[in-house]
């Protein structure tokens, strides 16, 4: 990365950066105070990203950047410079859906479907991250995601059985 | 959100020369408290000095045993940094019961140390409030205050500190590197934070353009008598309306150390050594513990809507007391309260 980098107009001086969005690099120029949430959706139009709260709330808005989830209406893009951003259009790999997208579907773990997106980058992420096991903790590890329809009880069952599957796999 | 400039510093010698030169200026590490403040146009900053690029992202052994975290680390990488969950396992459990999994990978050390407090009219631009608008008054004192403090008000004040992190870290009595125009310093956690007074738009006794740079942890490390209890209005990603911190050390049954630290109930973390002098060379027992909760609570003064915090911090202190004399610290995952 480069040393300091001084923009000192408040003017409208927007600040090229470079993002690898789902695997593809993207140069954008960004004005200093564009959240990473709203370049995604405004500029990129990948609309999957949801905003819900806009203040680190509820986790409609969570994205993987660099292997780690976040919310993305709390970060400015212009510090992301140079992240690899995973949102849910990078979820499924050559048209295969991810396990734990199956599983949603298996268990009807949505009604609305509007807390989904930032769900299944949280719980992608929670599998990945390996510290969740029981009910209770997956339960925890998953408490940034709020679902108003209420669909935790299946939510944490799709998880489960993609823990489930991936320990079968293990042995 | 106001327009402002960005800069990225490249040292810390840029970040405090910056921030020196503009009073209005922010640091920004995690953003995930700042940024919401200026979403809310409580902040606005006419420049953001982005310090994650500074070398403050590791955590190190020094040589005469204590564990330095960097400003930089996030909340996620010191509690599951295995010296941190081995050695200060009372850390890892405050900063697990805080927030949730996305925030923890935002927030930094240094962040959660400076966080402003969540009272209802600091965040509401639309009411006076004297942290925000020093002056202007304070609305909590005869509004809404269910989540307001019972210790170390003042009438101008009576918001909490919201950490979990710092609560620990009042426990552990950590210390806070500072660098600064006037070169480097130290702060022991008791004196970094200060209670509102008649200055409360100042939380801190950091002064203009100092940055901290880590969190020392002593060699004490409070390893087999410890708990961190949380108690609040759900069972995860909430503020706590009374959290304590314990620690002790015990000889043969005997209490030969005791560090008690109380969250959500002032405007910083809540320490009495007199309280905790009371412990030393003492069994553990129901009775004690009871004395000891009465006696930090002896100046507890409750509003109309949070006096219950009086009673709840009372039976919290002897509950945490008890979990850490027995050993058996509080799950951050099994929410149920032994």
């Amino acid at each position: 990365m480069s040393a300091s980098q001084n923009y000192s107009s408040p003017a409208l001086e927007k600040i090229p950066i470079t993002l690898i969005v789902n695997g593809e690099t993207r140069t954008i120029e960004v004005l200093p105070w564009t959240v990473l949430l709203d370049l995604l959706r405004d500029h990129l139009h990948l609309t999957g990203t949801k905003k819900g709260c806009d203040h680190g709330q509820c986790g409609a808005c969570t994205v993987i950047a660099d292997g780690k989830r976040i919310n993305s209406c709390m970060a400015l893009a212009v510090m992301k410079d140079g992240a690899s951003i995973t949102t849910i259009e990078g979820i499924a790999s050559d048209g295969a859906l991810h396990p734990l997208q199956q599983a949603f579907i298996d268990h009807d773990a949505f009604q609305c479907g509007y807390c989904t997106p930032g769900q299944i980058c949280s719980g992608v992420t929670l599998i990945q991250e390996g510290r969740a096991r029981t009910r209770d903790e997956i339960r925890e590890w998953m408490s940034g995601n709020i679902c108003r329809c209420g669909a935790y009880t299946n939510i944490v069952d799709a998880i489960e059985q993609v823990l489930g599957s991936n320990q079968e796999a293990g042995r | 959100m106001n327009r402002f400039s960005y800069m990225r510093a490249g040292s810390i010698e840029e970040a405090v020369k910056a921030a020196s030169a503009d009073s209005s200026a922010r640091f920004i590490a995690g953003g995930t408290n700042l940024v919401d403040l200026m979403k809310y146009n409580v902040e606005r900053p006419t420049r953001l000095i982005d310090i994650t690029r500074l070398p403050l992202n590791t955590i190190e052994d020094t040589k005469s045993g204590e564990l330095r975290l960097g400003a930089m680390t996030t909340n996620d990488e010191v509690a599951h940094d295995p010296r941190v969950q081995s050695r200060y396992p009372l850390l890892a459990s405050a900063i697990l019961a805080g927030a949730s999994p996305q925030l923890r990978n935002a927030a930094t050390t240094g962040g959660n140390l400076l966080q402003r407090t969540r009272c209802y009219y600091f965040y509401d631009t639309g009411t006076p409030c004297n942290k925000r608008e020093p002056g202007t008054g304070c609305p909590a004192t005869f509004g809404r205050n269910r989540i307001h403090a019972i210790l170390g008000t003042s009438e101008h004040c009576i918001a909490t500190h919201p950490s979990d992190m710092c609560v620990a870290l009042a426990a552990l009595e950590a210390i806070i590197h500072i660098a600064g125009p006037d070169g480097e310093r130290a702060i022991p956690m008791s004196e970094f934070h200060r209670l509102p007074g008649d200055r409360p738009e100042i939380d801190t006794t950091l002064r203009p353009g100092e940055i901290i740079t880590a969190v020392e942890l002593p060699p004490e490390d409070f390893v087999e008598h410890h708990t961190y209890l949380k108690l609040r209005d759900r069972l995860s990603y909430a503020f706590a309306l009374v959290s304590v911190a314990a620690a002790l050390r015990m000889d043969a049954g005997t209490i030969v150390e005791a560090r008690i630290a109380l969250g959500g109930v002032a405007h910083k973390p809540w320490r009495d050594p007199a309280a905790e002098a009371m412990l030393r060379g003492h069994p553990a027992s129901t009775e004690r513990f009871a004395a000891v909760a009465d006696h930090i609570l002896r100046d507890a003064k409750g509003f109309q809507d949070n006096a219950f915090k009086i009673d709840l911090a009372r039976r919290g202190i002897v509950r945490a007391l008890s979990q850490a004399a027995a050993g058996t610290p509080q799950s951050q995952t099994d929410k149920r309260i032994r």
